[in-house]
């Protein structure tokens, strides 16, 4: 394969057809997958914009930047947009778009038509969160509690409730087309358990967010029946029961944290088996990790509810069930780490994301298990603990994730390297920039400091200075890739098919593919990650 | 693989190998919507089951403002609608182009029936002050339960009117490709997963009307 030099000349996806026409209106996966780059890009931006200035209003104590009822739109938006608009689209419409078909050796997904429709859906949704943004936002919490986002609340509940609502149907399209694909699509000799790991995560996924979105969705539709007509079904004033409201809620958001984190999960086993050059140890132990993570992140959403009036028995029974998830979990990263064991490892950027994820995924996944035990939890309930505890799970580990991914398969995306030295610059102020801004939200948060407050007691100062400029590094680490990604697309070398001397289908088709992704059918005659059965292979980049 | 052996069909997309993986994909395709559909219910049989639960004469009372016969009415409506579009099916799968035409005519046709009922039956509630939200008013001591079971009542119902008037639109799509003889015995499913649509739909009826018309009800 590595003598299958990308020759500009050769017809692929991106010069196959010119004009803003044939990017609008494509119903190419590989293109749809850049769409989405492109959009989840400026809300990633937005959202970090929001952050920002959260972190600079803490950098004092005192409330002197913004006052509380703006303070309170600022992580409202903040949390709205990274997760409705960035988390949870990433990786799953951007490089799982990109590579699942290629993956399994398909022509494209099972249904372009509704893949080009979802990323229409987002952007509607995406326009009406950005237009309720302009007039004034919400202020309410990502998480919209009831009664005070359905009754008292008067900024744009129903407006963003709505996009929220329009945003879960864009990925519920995506998830339908992966299963769909995952099933009847996958090329001859390519049986299940011969699949890729990030195949299986993204799978796992799709039946998270079919079986759970729907559920946010019809929630949404009672907050906003709820907030623009006050029939109140979620007010106790009317009778309504707001404790209904939290445990629908996160029926559908606590599967959401394994939606951004699962496709992640699968990123890193790539990494981990392209860079080590072994198969992944335990490869059927990780399927069902997926799997098993899929499942019993249905049956932990009460853990959310341990101080809202929950029964003690339901509560030790969620706590038992979360603690469960730590089991698949850790088979994920005792089994990567065991694949690294006498591999030929080396260091790209995209290993480098990886190995991060495998540290702050720990860490993060470790304080879910503090947070899972109910008197722990009642401590530290609503305090930095559990904004440093989710933030190491989301930022650093699906962020993590969604990077490494996108500097792995960019040689396949673009057809062009990226340069290694600015990117290793940038992985590195990533990983020292966030554990800078959230560790020390750790100990604030255990030592008391609650979240959602523009002002705090003069003692917590240090621990915020030390926040805000982890959050400057890391907000840096963040524009480089914007930076050096889209310099690469003009002027950076060109990636031969196989720049990683990986193996899987994706790279024995040119880089960048051709619109059919493959000349030949492909067909698949081994398992995944045999890197024992082939030949050496350079690394070019 | 390209070298399929059946001949290629006009309907057949440039990314699937044969008619039969094109089939099999939408048709798993259209159960994992159906999966999704019963999820977005679920939620408000969820509410359902937890107001009743607390609630119970205040649910009691409410259903006895419900037009029972109406009710009825409308589920043998859907039910006659199931029973066409099963027919147009079968006329879809064996090739009888003028019955499926007329069996999704008849669909349509009972669909709007139901709909015209739902009108009827909206329209006395709001004569009442019935509506939650808009005008609800009652001197009962279960006041505020009562609007509770109507404030599921209209939510829940018109989801599902919703989800009829969503069906009435693809319908008429149907109707006119059928009357352009687009569907044949090798490019019937369309019909078929649409049918799956039209069923769920009706089902879901067939659980609103007794959790909400009959329950209760001496």
């Amino acid at each position: 394969m590595s003598t299958l030099i990308t020759d500009s000349s050769r017809s692929n996806y991106l010069n196959a057809a010119y004009g803003i026409k044939s990017w609008l209106l494509t119903k190419d996966h590989k293109r749809i997958a850049l769409l989405y780059l492109v959009a989840v890009s400026i809300f990633f931006s937005v959202g970090g914009l929001f952050a920002a200035l959260i972190r600079l209003e803490l950098l004092t104590p005192e409330g002197d930047m913004v006052q509380p009822d703006i303070y309170n739109r600022l992580f409202t938006m903040h949390g709205v947009i990274m997760i409705f608009f960035f988390l949870i689209p990433a990786i799953p419409a951007v490089l799982g778009n990109f590579i699942l078909p290629l993956m399994v050796g398909a022509k494209d997904l099972a249904f372009p038509r509704i893949n080009l429709a979802s990323f229409y859906v987002y952007v509607v949704a995406g326009i009406l969160g950005v237009w309720a943004l302009i007039n004034g936002g919400v202020d309410t919490g990502w998480t919209f509690y009831t009664p005070y986002s359905s009754m008292y609340s008067n900024t744009q509940v129903t407006l963003v409730a709505m996009a929220g609502f329009i945003a879960g149907f864009s990925s519920i399209m995506t998830a339908v087309n992966f299963i769909v694909t995952v099933h009847r699509m996958r090329a001859p000799g390519l049986t299940w358990f011969r699949m890729p790991l990030m195949v299986w995560a993204l799978y796992a996924t799709s039946i998270i967010i079919m079986l759970a979105t729907p559920v946010l969705a019809i929630t949404l539709v009672m907050l906003m029946l709820d907030h623009s007509l006050h029939i109140g079904i979620f007010d106790p004033a009317q009778g309504g029961d707001p404790v209904l409201f939290q445990h629908l809620f996160w029926f559908y958001s606590h599967p959401a944290v394994y939606i951004m984190i699962l496709p992640a999960m699968g990123v890193i086993s790539e990494l981990v088996a392209a860079f080590s050059r072994k198969k992944v140890f335990g490869y059927t132990f990780v399927v069902y990790s997926s799997l098993s993570i899929a499942f019993l992140g249905f049956l932990v959403w009460g853990h959310h509810l341990f101080v809202s009036g929950q029964s003690v028995y339901a509560g030790a029974v969620f706590s038992i069930l979360s603690m469960l998830v730590a089991i698949p979990s850790a088979v994920k990263v005792f089994n990567w780490t065991a694949t690294l064991f006498q591999g030929s490892v080396s260091y790209q950027t995209p290993m480098l994301y990886a190995l991060g994820f495998i540290g702050l995924f720990t860490i993060g996944g470790l304080t879910g298990v503090f947070l899972a035990t109910m008197g722990l939890d009642t401590h530290v309930h609503d305090t930095y603990f559990v904004v440093a505890h989710f933030h190491y799970v989301m930022v650093g580990g699906t962020i993590m994730g969604y990077l490494g991914g996108l500097h792995y398969w960019w040689p396949k995306i673009s057809g062009k390297l990226y340069p290694e030295f600015w990117a290793k610059i940038s992985a590195l102020l990533v990983f020292v920039g966030f554990n800078l801004t959230f560790f020390p939200q750790f100990i604030v948060g255990y030592l008391g400091m609650p979240r959602r407050y523009h002002a705090y007691p003069p003692e917590f100062q240090v621990f915020n200075v030390l926040s805000t400029a982890g959050a400057s590094v890391l907000g840096l680490g963040y524009l480089l890739p914007i930076i050096y990604l889209t310099w690469s697309m003009r002027y950076g070398k060109k990636a031969p098919a196989n720049p990683w001397g990986a193996v899987g289908l994706e790279w024995e088709t040119a880089s960048p593919p051709p619109t059919f992704n493959f000349d030949d059918d492909p067909v698949v005659e081994h398992e995944a990650y045999d890197y024992h059965h082939r030949p050496e292979e350079p690394r070019v980049a | 693989m390209s070298a399929s052996a059946e001949a290629h069909s006009p309907e057949l997309q440039h990314h699937f190998d044969s008619m039969e993986q094109q089939r099999s994909a939408s048709t798993l395709g259209m159960w994992a919507f159906v999966a999704q559909e019963l999820m977005f219910f679920g939620g408000l049989f969820t509410a359902y089951l937890v107001y009743r639960y607390l609630y119970p004469i205040g649910f009691e009372l409410g259903s006895a403002q419900l037009d029972i016969k109406l009710g009825g009415f409308n589920t043998a409506v859907l039910l006659a609608s199931s029973f066409t579009m099963a027919m147009a099916v079968w006329a879809a799968q064996t090739g009888k182009k003028k019955v499926l035409l007329w069996m999704l005519i008849a669909t349509l046709a009972l669909g709007a029936v139901f709909l015209g009922v739902k009108y009827v039956e909206y329209s006395a509630k709001i004569e009442h002050h019935l509506v939650p939200g808009y005008n609800f008013e009652s001197d009962s001591p279960y006041a505020g339960q009562i609007k509770m079971f109507m404030a599921l009542y209209f939510a829940m119902t018109g989801m599902h009117a919703l989800h009829m008037v969503v069906g009435f639109g693809l319908l008429l799509f149907y109707i006119y490709h059928a009357a352009k003889g687009r569907y044949t015995p090798e490019y019937s499913h369309p019909i078929e997963l649409f049918g799956l649509y039209w069923h769920f739909v009706d089902i879901v009826w067939i659980f609103l009307f007794p959790l909400l018309y009959l329950l209760g009800r001496a």
